[in-house]
């Protein structure tokens, strides 16, 4: 059980059975007064986000959150398959539950798929990836608009802006933090 | 900052002598605490350390010093945020035969004292005076559409006052919330016209609150009251350590009147210096510390 003081920013409370993440906090204490822990939290689950002040006495449950390494094996739909590369059992996590992380797939790829009750809910990618760049327009000479960047397609299907000199078949870094781009990889 | 931080002490305690009042010190290791429900104080080898220096200025008060102030460390256990370390820094003065109201001028002499010697000066509001006014019953009318009384009995008077009313107070000039219920005032002496509220204020700059002063409670029967229903209310609190403060009560009674008042430091040097965090503001924050 954890209580009140544990309460911070980045911890994982269980609240009415499901997981959240502290992404908020602020300790108060009005002058003779009771200290109260004010937090912000996110559903783990459902994404939903909402405000709670605690007093300190109250208790929370830890979730029951496990992080497991796996490989990302292919999608089917809007099911995407991964496998656990210790025993090789294999899940599926919604195109929903994994949001923007589906930018950044690719097959084979080994990353952490955190589980809550035994059930898939999120993936930590690697902080780099390297994608293949499918679509990119020439640079239009005497673009005089000021633009120093471009907009190019990877092969996953994502947009972004890219610096001139990206051409088509390049393969480049992006951070999948901001999912902005990094630099152009030689190979 | 080490500098204005410096310029900042000097000019308080240059401030206070200008005023003839004497600084004094006080033990910081003591054998008991004030009992108080909201404050758990950090145990030092059979001892405590100080939750702040009240007690014992206020016993120098009865042994006849008419103006007195201390500048020291007080620490509690488990304070810790943007506005909270567990040791900070304390400002507080007494003044003998007098109330709060005065000590609310003596907040406003200070600020513009240093304002004039404190430079770089980025206190978030003017510091034109009459500062603003407001009771506690007032600012929940206002701000929460409840009485005080209604808050209490509903047990929501702190989150109330948190999430409600601090963030509105001290906009535009430093404020004082003032007349406080007398459950929330365990020392302070009680309105003679309306015994149910205390003649306690807390001063608030841009939601931030500085300081808590109120007219003493001078009587001991009632103060030796006051402090039983603490302990009382300190579940945690060990029975055999429920010891009451016989030397302080005992000098209590030599007191006629009197007023005193506490100022989170940090906290005030925080604002004057354009900090977001009493981190920011002092010398080493905890994080700062070896461990």
């Amino acid at each position: 059980m954890l209580s009140a003081s544990d309460l911070r920013k980045g911890l994982k409370i269980q609240i009415d059975g499901q997981p959240y993440i502290i992404t908020h906090f602020e300790f108060s204490k009005p002058g003779k007064g009771q200290s109260l822990y004010r937090c912000k939290m996110r559903n783990m689950i459902t994404g939903n986000q909402f405000s709670q002040t605690y007093r300190s006495n109250e208790k929370f449950e830890k979730p029951a959150l496990e992080e497991r390494k796996m490989q990302y094996l292919y999608n089917q739909g809007d099911e995407y398959h991964f496998m656990d590369t210790e025993n090789y059992e294999q899940t599926f996590i919604t195109r929903e539950q994994l949001g923007e992380n589906v930018s950044f797939l690719q097959d084979n790829m080994e990353l952490d798929v955190l589980f809550f009750d035994e059930k898939p809910i999120d993936v930590t990618l690697p902080i780099f990836v390297n994608l293949v760049v499918t679509v990119a327009e020439p640079w239009a000479k005497g673009d005089t608009s000021g633009n120093d960047t471009k907009p190019v397609t990877v092969e996953t299907g994502y947009v972004l802006q890219v610096p001139p000199f990206v051409v088509e078949g390049d393969k480049i870094q992006i951070d999948t933090r901001t999912g902005a781009y990094v630099t152009r990889v030689k190979e | 900052m080490l500098h204005q931080r410096a310029a900042f002490f000097q000019a308080i305690r240059r401030f206070f002598q200008g005023q003839g009042f004497l600084e004094v010190d006080t033990p910081v290791r003591q054998p008991l605490v004030i009992p108080e429900q909201n404050i758990v104080p950090i145990p030092s080898a059979g001892h405590f350390l100080q939750s702040s220096p009240e007690l014992y200025m206020k016993r120098l008060l009865a042994g006849g010093c008419e103006k007195i102030f201390q500048i020291c460390h007080c620490f509690r256990s488990g304070e810790r945020g943007r506005l909270h370390l567990e040791e900070f820094v304390m400002l507080e003065w007494y003044r003998l035969d007098c109330g709060y109201t005065k000590l609310m001028g003596d907040c406003e002499c200070l600020f513009e004292f240093l304002e004039s010697r404190v430079t770089p000066w980025h206190f978030p509001v003017s510091l034109c005076t009459p500062w603003q006014r407001i009771t506690v019953e007032d600012a929940f009318h206002k701000y929460c559409s409840m009485t005080p009384a209604q808050a209490l009995d509903q047990g929501i008077f702190d989150l109330l006052l948190v999430e409600k009313v601090e963030a509105n107070l001290g906009d535009k000039t430093p404020t004082f919330l003032y007349d406080y219920p007398l459950e929330l005032a365990s020392l302070a002496r009680s309105k003679v016209e309306n015994p149910g509220i205390a003649e306690r204020f807390e001063l608030y700059v841009a939601g931030v609150e500085l300081a808590n002063g109120f007219s003493e409670l001078t009587d001991p029967v009632a103060q030796r009251a006051r402090f039983m229903e603490e302990y009382a209310g300190m579940e945690n609190f060990p029975e055999g350590e429920k010891k009451m403060p016989e030397l302080f009560l005992k000098d209590l009674g030599k007191i006629e009147s009197a007023a005193g008042i506490a100022m989170g430091l940090d906290r005030l040097f925080m604002l004057i210096s354009g900090q977001g965090s009493v981190d920011d503001a002092v010398t080493f924050a905890p994080d700062d510390l070896d461990v």
